[in-house]
């Protein structure tokens, strides 16, 4: 094969792959949210659809499908439909250029897990998100009804203002890199510092950590800024109006911009694919991990009493249990323990989203751009002199 | 492959440049402009200026025209009222425009007698870095004086957006 036909079979390969994976991690992220908030207001969350309400996305998924789909008479008709669309769109497509881990070698063919290596990756992804913000607007406006329209405004308002302290504090792991690829960023964080404290960003760079992971929550929409979709003032907000699929593209945009800052988040400051721990044997965690859950549900299997129970607990045993002897086969575990640390990582910070969620209050709306303005902006700013002028020093 | 992405993008940007004007209602011009921007990124992405084509997309589609939206989002721009054209710009318009383009090819075509009008290889490599050094050693100066007008006009609007002490209300 010639080396395009190559490139291009490998890349359609990947494109599905992730695409399969993120759909799905998207249904049950929402599920997980559900589990979790049930949880931390002390009641159960979803437990009847399926085994442990595990079917509820699929229940989802059909309901958003055959709900009535109205139209609103004010709306601005080919706007309305298209606002979903490039929401939906902005949401999935910067998955692209994120890398889960490092060279993977499939029958003589090595290519690298990530869709599409980028050498201006970084910036590809702001510049994906900087332009999410016209789904929301055009949502807002083009739904012809007051409400929606103040969300609109407000979201619009709220990402701009948050962009600016989002991509400060972006720049300083990539000053201390020297690379604009997320791929170099995570290789230029390998090693430890006495051994023992992996080399991250996050430590060195922890003003700039602190500020990204604030504007990552106001940019993706989110509590304690979910100002845009405020229930007690604007019904919904921006997506008022929109019902159905159409709600569910939303709805889906905003996990998958979730998912994305996650996904920066650990690339940045956390070293990606990278292990924390400096052994040899941190190859063994996964399957430490994947034993471990195999015994937990061993323990629900004896105490629980459902049918249905009884049935599903062995088959998530029996696949934790594959996954555990898997990463003792040596093919297996060279390319798979960097997309094990890289999603265990992800996983923290999404959890971290919707621990918040259920934690905070909301802020007021002028107390969060006064926030974003006075407080975030000077302070990444400051980070960014400061880490330019130690780069600098060092580099001379 | 490339003649065709060309016309594609260059398509588009003309295409959206006409409906900027054509089209009656604010928001829809102010998206056409955002069309045009994103076909010019794309247009610079097959120069292999990356850089460039991402900045172009961040800095012109996501941020001034996103608040060229938002502004007339928050005055809800009505569609204008077409009125009838004058007569001067009906009659002297089009010659006029045409001896512009006229004007505009000779003067590139004796400059850059050759179809070469780009280099690639000026791009070529880590066209970042490249950028970086050439805006702080070559271009400091021009770079600086930018800086320094758009400090200006941030300054201006604050004062143009600061009530006065004496502005009871």
């Amino acid at each position: 094969m010639s080396p395009f036909q190559d490139f291009l079979v490998a890349s359609l390969i990947k494109i599905a792959l992730v695409l399969f994976v993120l759909l799905t991690a998207l249904a049950y992220i929402v599920w997980i949210e559900r589990k979790i908030a049930g949880r931390i207001q002390n009641r159960w969350g979803p437990t009847q659809t399926g085994p442990h309400g595990l079917l509820q996305p699929l229940a989802d998924v059909i309901k958003f499908i055959f709900k009535e789909d109205p139209t609103p008479a004010q709306a601005e008709l080919p706007t309305y439909f298209i606002a979903p669309l490039i929401a939906l769109v902005l949401g999935l497509l910067s998955i692209t250029v994120i890398p889960f881990g490092g060279i993977v070698t499939v029958a003589g063919h090595s290519t690298y897990l990530q869709i599409s290596d980028l050498n201006v990756g970084i910036l590809f992804i702001l510049g994906v998100t900087s332009l999410g913000v016209y789904g929301i607007a055009l949502a807002g406006w083009s739904s012809g009804s007051k409400y929606a329209l103040l969300g609109g405004l407000r979201s619009s308002a709220q990402m701009i203002s948050y962009e600016l302290s989002l991509s400060f504090s972006v720049v300083g792991p990539l000053l201390v890199a020297g690379s604009l690829s997320l791929r170099d960023i995570v290789n230029a964080q390998s090693g430890y510092w006495f051994r023992v404290i992996p080399h991250w960003n996050c430590f060195p760079q922890a003003i700039a950590f602190i500020t990204y992971l604030i504007s990552a929550f106001a940019e993706t929409n989110r509590v304690p800024f979910d100002l845009p979709e405020c229930e007690g003032e604007l019904v919904a907000g921006f997506h008022t109006e929109y019902s159905s699929m159409k709600f569910a593209m939303f709805f889906t945009a905003e996990y998958a911009n979730m998912v994305t800052a996650s996904c920066l988040a650990t690339l940045l400051f956390m070293g990606g694919w990278l292990s924390p721990i400096n052994s040899q044997y941190s190859r063994f965690v996964p399957v430490v991990v994947f034993f471990a859950l195999a015994l937990v549900l061993a323990r629900f299997w004896l105490t629980r009493r459902r049918l249905i129970e009884k049935i599903v607990l062995p088959v998530f045993m029996g696949v934790c249990v594959l996954l555990g002897l898997l990463f003792l086969w040596p093919a297996f575990y060279t390319p798979a323990e960097g997309v094990f640390w890289f999603l265990a990582k992800v996983g923290f910070f999404l959890f971290l989203y919707i621990w918040v969620r259920w934690t905070l209050p909301r802020f007021r709306y002028d107390t969060l751009m006064e926030f974003g303005w006075k407080r975030l902006l000077p302070i990444s700013i400051a980070n960014l002199l400061i880490t330019g002028f130690i780069v600098a020093w060092r580099a001379s | 492959m490339d003649a065709v992405l060309f016309f594609l993008f260059a398509g588009i940007a003309l295409a959206g440049a006409i409906n900027l004007i054509r089209e009656s209602h604010p928001i829809y011009s102010a998206l056409s402009l955002v069309a045009v921007m994103g076909a010019l990124a794309g247009l610079y992405l097959m120069l292999g200026a990356e850089f460039i084509a991402v900045v172009q997309i961040i800095v012109y589609a996501g941020a001034i025209m996103v608040l060229f939206v938002f502004v007339l989002m928050l005055v809800n721009a009505a569609p204008e009222v077409k009125l009838d054209r004058s007569k001067m710009a009906k009659n002297v318009g089009p010659p006029l425009l045409t001896l512009l383009l006229v004007e505009i090819v000779a003067v590139l075509r004796g400059k850059y007698p050759t179809s070469d009008l780009v280099h690639p290889s000026l791009l070529s490599g880590d066209n970042t870095r490249q950028i970086g050094k050439l805006l702080f050693s070559k271009f400091l100066l021009p770079f600086e004086v930018t800086s320094i007008l758009i400090l200006v006009a941030i300054m201006g609007a604050v004062v143009l957006g600061k009530r006065r002490p004496d502005d009871s209300r």
